[in-house]
């Protein structure tokens, strides 16, 4: 998809004056995810045992990628299976091409895949005739819409319900115009029973993979509506499509990970449905696919691991470090412009499109640590967001007046006697200017903060002379 | 093999500063591989006695709205399941997994029950299969895919029904894992495990609109649990899946 990540100011102006997105964000912060991680992670004294574990899984496999890569991908071979490489979204959309061709296949029902959404399958497939259905709910719907996802797990979180409605009458000509469709239950039933047959026709299922399993070839994925089954169950080949980081060693080490997952997640104990599947059907099988594919994408990976953004890889897509963002709760997930929104996007599309497309990203942030104290693997995002904010400094991508009051800041930052001078005679100044009131309501050159909130007007001493006064008198202040 | 597979390996050994691992490494993780180690698995479930841990099996699966009925032996299975069918309103119809263990079930006591024995088809309403394991943990049924267990059995149908005896109930993930590695034959790669392995923790849900749950998104909406406490009273002693 073509990235808007350059239009963030614009997109989180637009994403601030949407009333139904506002709506949405505020239901997902105040009454879902975060609380109902909350609770489950307090019912499970090991959770923060089990983050470092997760966190020494994830980078005992990364030091080793080559190594487990070859044993799964030896092991999907024994299964019966097959592995397609692709380095670009280029060559991984042309694997999943070849496979269905070879099918005959004209629908694909889809499972949500964040990979395939990166790599822009469904409009890859639609060009070359083949008909991609998402069957995930949040993914049929935003297909509908023809959106990105707005969330890495809820991907149609942006919309109320009576958007979702306004969307299934528009889509779903051939229904009673008059049925009632206003509550979720509604509408979910309408999804089902419109999907039912897409998933018995499709003649090739896609889905995307949480974990792949080296010492047996396996894939994991974990889905709550069962979708994902049906999509790798029922059609005669099954593709799965993954990046490389979703590797790890054992069964073992995918169970404790998966402890990690739900609850980071959505906040359940465990997803509904997690489910491990290897190669094809086995001869006298009743069911299951003829065929399992799996098309192994790079896509900037390698080139990230031993790096500055080497601890991304670890990801799981929780999602947590979105659902505790302060800067994602106000702006919502398409103010970020591509396919992964919030802090971890702020991150990892730098990566993958380049830091001259996402350079606004990494400053998205106040840096306020909820991200990194809520990751199940432990990464510190804030700290990355500050490493790209170097480069764009280096690069010379950040704005001149940006540039400009940084060089002077620094300039005299790097002088204490000036410094202390200067924002000493500065907080006297401004104390006594903002004086009864005891803030102002607009400052020169600080338009961009007093244009939506009021300056508080400092109320006498600077913190470096009471911190001196404390040292002096022996620690008390 | 193919040049993407070629540079992708490079560019992982690249960013790596290493070459292929030396053999004594490789060995070295094969054999870390081989240990199946575990992870530190919560004390929850672990510290319990047998009983203990069917109770939290039974809790945790009815908190994630897993409806449950305990009985005492196989032979009480054909009369809880046309109860139940006629508590939902639902026809006295099922396709049943055709497994030896539900086999040995005393189906004849229940005449007006109409069993089809294979994999689930579009029209099917209810299905009934075994399990591999149930996990306490989470209250989590696993069920493996073979000759016997058809997949769609598990997804099709409008309603799940599974029978577990209570020596199926392990603590972990991890217990219910080792189950199938012991009962495939072969035990070391992907040889022996079955096509599909399926951890099911309550009926199918979506909560993608306005975060509120909806049971019944793709998959089941309702998931039913026979806990036999005792193997004896018409049926053999396999685990069944």
């Amino acid at each position: 998809m073509q990235a808007t990540s350059r239009d963030f100011t614009a997109n989180a102006r637009a994403g601030l004056a949407d009333d139904n997105l506002q709506q949405a964000l505020e239901i997902m912060t105040r009454r879902g995810f975060p609380a109902r991680r909350r609770e489950v992670v307090e019912r499970l004294p090991e959770f923060e045992a089990l983050r470092e574990v997760g966190r020494e899984i994830k980078e005992h496999t990364l030091a080793h990628l080559d190594f487990y890569l070859e044993l799964y991908e030896e092991n999907v071979v024994a299964a019966g299976g097959e592995v397609h490489w692709a380095r670009t979204p280029a060559e991984a959309c042309e694997a999943v091409l070849k496979i269905c061709r070879a099918a005959n296949a004209t629908t694909v029902t889809k499972g949500k895949s964040m990979v395939a959404e990166e790599i822009g399958l469904n409009d890859f497939l639609e060009k070359n005739g083949i008909t991609p259905v998402e069957t995930d709910l949040g993914e049929y719907i935003i297909q509908l819409r023809h959106e990105p996802p707005s969330h890495l797990i809820a991907p149609a979180m942006h919309l109320v319900k009576e958007q979702v409605a306004d969307t299934f009458r528009g889509a779903h000509r051939a229904l009673d115009p008059d049925r009632p469709l206003v509550e979720p239950r509604e509408l979910c039933d309408e999804a089902r029973a419109l999907l039912r047959p897409k998933f018995l026709a499709a003649e090739v299922g896609v889905t995307g993979a949480n974990f792949l399993i080296a010492e047996s070839g396996s894939s994991v994925i974990v889905t709550n509506e069962g979708n994902g089954d049906l999509t790798q169950t029922l059609p005669r080949v099954h593709i799965v499509v993954a990046s490389l980081e979703k590797v790890v060693p054992t069964f073992e080490d995918a169970a404790a990970l998966l402890r990690l997952l739900a609850r980071s997640a959505t906040g359940q104990e465990f997803s509904s449905y997690t489910t491990v599947s290897t190669g094809p059907r086995r001869p006298g099988d009743l069911d299951g696919p003829e065929a399992c594919h799996v098309v192994l994408v790079d896509n900037g990976r390698s080139q990230m691991l031993g790096g500055e953004f080497h601890d991304m890889l670890r990801c799981i897509r929780c999602g947590a470090c979105m659902n505790h963002c302060p800067v994602f709760a106000a702006v919502g997930g398409h103010a970020y412009g591509w396919v992964y929104p919030g802090p971890m996007g702020a991150v990892l599309t730098p990566s993958l499109i380049g830091i001259e497309e996402a350079a606004a990203l990494p400053n998205a942030s106040t840096l306020c640590g909820r991200c990194e104290s809520v990751c199940p693997v432990k990464i510190p995002l804030p700290k990355m967001l500050r490493h790209w904010r170097e480069r764009e400094f280096a690069k010379r991508l950040t704005p001149a007046r940006w540039r400009l009051g940084l060089a002077a800041w620094g300039w005299v930052a790097r002088r204490p006697a000036l410094y202390h001078a200067l924002s000493g005679l500065a907080s006297r100044a401004l104390g006594w200017l903002g004086g009864r009131r005891g803030h102002f309501r607009s400052l020169p050159l600080a338009g961009g903060w007093t244009g939506v909130r009021d300056m508080p007007a400092p109320e006498g001493r600077t913190f470096h002379s009471l911190w001196a006064d404390r040292a002096k008198t022996g620690g008390r202040s | 093999m193919s040049a993407a597979r070629d540079a992708v390996f490079a560019n992982i050994r690249g960013a790596l500063r290493r070459g292929a691992l030396p053999d004594r490494a490789q060995a070295e993780l094969r054999a870390r591989v081989a240990a199946h180690r575990r992870n530190p698995i919560p004390a929850r479930a672990t510290a319990l006695d047998d009983a203990a841990r069917v109770d939290l099996f039974v809790q945790m699966a009815e908190e994630v709205q897993a409806t449950v009925a305990r009985l005492p032996s196989p032979t009480a299975v054909p009369d809880a399941v046309a109860r139940y069918l006629a508590s939902e309103n639902l026809p006295a119809e099922l396709v049943m997994a055709p497994d030896p263990s539900l086999d040995a079930i005393p189906w004849a006591v229940t005449p007006l029950l109409r069993i089809r024995r294979g994999r689930a088809q579009a029209a099917d309403m209810v299905s009934l299969t075994p399990c591999v394991a149930a996990v306490a943990e989470t209250g989590t049924l696993m069920l493996a895919s073979g000759q016997d267990t058809p997949t769609t059995l598990n997804f099709l149908p409008d309603t799940h029904i599974v029978v577990v005896h209570a020596d199926q109930v392990v603590a972990a993930y991890e217990d219910g894992w080792d189950r199938l590695r012991d009962a495939s034959a072969a035990g070391e790669g992907a040889a022996g495990l079955p096509r599909t392995v399926n951890f099911i923790t309550g009926p199918s849900r979506t909560g993608d609109i306005e975060q509120r749950i909806v049971l019944g998104a793709h998959g089941p909406r309702r998931l039913h649990i026979l806990v036999v406490e005792n193997r004896e009273g018409g049926t053999d002693d396999r685990g069944g899946g």
